[in-house]
């Protein structure tokens, strides 16, 4: 009963008529809308199986009461101290990890020697999982900030020596002999054809860093459990089963996620305009 | 105007190591350019044309014999020298205005006048308008432009040229090669041009210098004694073209190729 692609490209009549998904004619949903269609059906189905009373579980909450402990949590201030020292952290161990991981990956690229000197210990400890370093982490630094921090810098680290190693020993060659052909010196090669030449792989490094530290922010919280923070408002919706507070939870991670992606998207965008488009579009 | 350097080179021998074997590249090549000259080097892949525009740029070093630039021996490379390769090689993070001035960079002239010597050059490629667009926004004819202003802002005394029109297409070359010839004209500069496209050897230069690979040989030197703007369609100009082009009569040699090393590629950050 539906069309297939084949007859479609056979016949080139509008087949939308006969399909299940008519309702999504342009008419109805404009293009740029179809993406929040299944958001919207599955808010409509949360909604309505409470208000149709098809479920009483224990394990879900209605939506208003979502929307109830969001304003309540906002009001009381909680939810933006909760945010407030998760942000934080990240920015913190995003800053630390990624100056570190720029030094490092510098050095890595421009000196064969160091190359030599320090690229098979990185190489061994890059195939540790992250995860692996929390004992490590929490017997060194203990359970509060500096742990996390130091947790959140290893995360952001690692994308951008990796990132900005290959920009900078993927410089084209072409590039510095133009560069020798005028006569550059060792630190105008440097600042004028290395690093802009690098510049887009050093970008997806710390955009790599970005996500990741926000990622590891959740598993700092949740594993070295102590102050506050978002992943500290999850654990404890988990451990008194306020299924409210969890959901909320994970809505925010993921609005603050979306929003870190879309500003560093932005930024990308303005500062590699000369590549005519942004590789980044999420 | 520029002054236009005279070139010599004198017994030049070039040999790459390969595997711990030496390979002649290049074997008693001596030529000599006189100021102002436009002289084209024409021979199939692997005849060490291009190597010989690396040496005389001075991006090659460690060969025996001469080459002198006014009667100077030529060591690395110099703002005198200017090159323009097959691919553009503009830096994609700068516009037109600033690729061209990268040349300018240790030249030693105050903003002025550097602003002034890029508008110029910008405007005798013909691309005035152009000055803020970025690399990806220009066609490859465009670009060569580019980097053909780039290689003369600095107003060096010997212009290089190493296929410059290879990568183009057939309309587009012609019309550069045209261009190129006004340009070499209006600045006065000697010229080399590196090509394996014998018309273009012949429509540009005041003598073609024929060579044949392995290694690397001058086998003759054609004078082309036309008055400018040649007619590539007159009998004359095809009777030089049919001269040059008989040196190449033999059928290229057909053998397996015996890949190399990529010479250089380990240099890139040697410094």
């Amino acid at each position: 009963m539906t069309t297939s692609i084949l007859q479609l490209a056979a016949t080139d009549k509008p087949v939308v008529s006969r399909s299940p998904l008519r309702w999504l004619h342009p008419a109805i949903v404009p293009k740029p809308l179809r993406g929040w269609v299944i958001p919207g059906l599955l808010f409509v189905l949360w909604w309505a199986a409470y208000r149709f009373g098809w479920t009483q579980s224990q394990l879900f909450v209605p939506i208003e009461k979502v929307w109830d402990t969001a304003v309540k949590l906002s009001s009381t201030g909680e939810l933006w101290k909760a945010l407030g020292a998760s942000l934080a952290r990240d920015l913190a161990g995003f800053v630390i990890g990624s100056l570190i991981g720029l030094l490092v990956g510098g050095a890595l690229g421009l000196s064969r020697l160091m190359e030599n000197l320090i690229g098979p210990t990185f190489h061994t400890l890059k195939q540790i999982s992250l995860f692996a370093w929390i004992p490590l982490i929490s017997l060194w630094f203990g359970l509060g900030d500096v742990a996390k921090v130091a947790f959140l810098a290893l995360a952001a680290f690692f994308p951008v020596v990796l990132n900005s190693f290959e920009g900078i020993r993927s410089v084209p060659r072409e590039y510095i002999e133009v560069a020798r052909v005028f006569a550059y010196s060792r630190t105008q090669l440097l600042t004028r054809v290395v690093l802009p030449s690098a510049l887009p792989s050093i970008f997806t490094g710390v955009y790599l860093a970005l996500i990741y530290a926000w990622l590891a922010t959740l598993g700092a919280e949740y594993l070295l459990t102590s102050g506050v923070g978002i992943g500290n408002l999850l654990t404890d919706g988990r451990e008194h089963f306020w299924m409210d507070y969890v959901i909320l939870g994970v809505v925010v991670v993921g609005i603050v996620g979306f929003l870190l992606n879309w500003i560093a998207s932005r930024i990308e965008a303005r500062l590699l305009s000369w590549r005519g488009r942004s590789t980044a579009q999420f | 105007m520029a002054h236009a350097g005279t070139l010599e080179i004198k017994d030049l021998n070039k040999q790459y190591t390969v595997k711990g074997e030496p390979l002649p590249v290049l074997e008693n090549i001596s030529l000599s350019i006189k100021p102002g000259e436009f002289v084209s080097i024409v021979g199939s892949s692997g005849c060490g044309k291009s190597t010989l525009l690396r040496l005389v740029i001075g991006l090659e070093e460690d060969y025996q014999g001469e080459i002198l630039l006014d009667g100077k021996r030529i060591v690395g490379t110099s703002l005198d020298r200017g090159i323009v390769f097959q691919e553009h090689r503009l830096f994609p993070w700068l516009n037109v205005e600033q690729n061209v001035s990268v040349g300018l960079l240790n030249a030693g002239l105050s903003d002025a006048a550097k602003k002034k010597s890029v508008q110029e050059h910008i405007e005798l490629v013909g691309l005035k308008g152009f000055e803020t667009a970025y690399p990806y926004q220009l066609s490859g004819g465009m670009s060569q432009r580019v980097a053909i202003a780039r290689a003369l802002v600095n107003r060096p005394e010997v212009l290089l040229l190493d296929e410059p029109f290879g990568a183009l297409d057939a309309l587009t070359r012609a019309h550069l090669q045209q261009e190129l010839q006004r340009i070499w004209e209006a600045e006065g500069i000697t010229a080399i041009l590196v090509t394996h496209d014998v018309e273009e050897a012949v429509y540009l230069g005041d003598r073609v210098v024929v060579m044949q690979p392995r290694p690397g040989r001058i086998k003759r030197i054609v004078d082309v004694p036309l008055a400018r703007s040649r007619d590539r369609g007159s009998y004359a100009f095809s009777q030089i073209k049919d001269d040059v082009l008989s040196e190449f009569s033999d059928a290229p040699r057909e053998e397996l190729i015996n890949p190399q090393e990529t010479l250089g590629a380990n240099w890139q950050f040697a410094w």
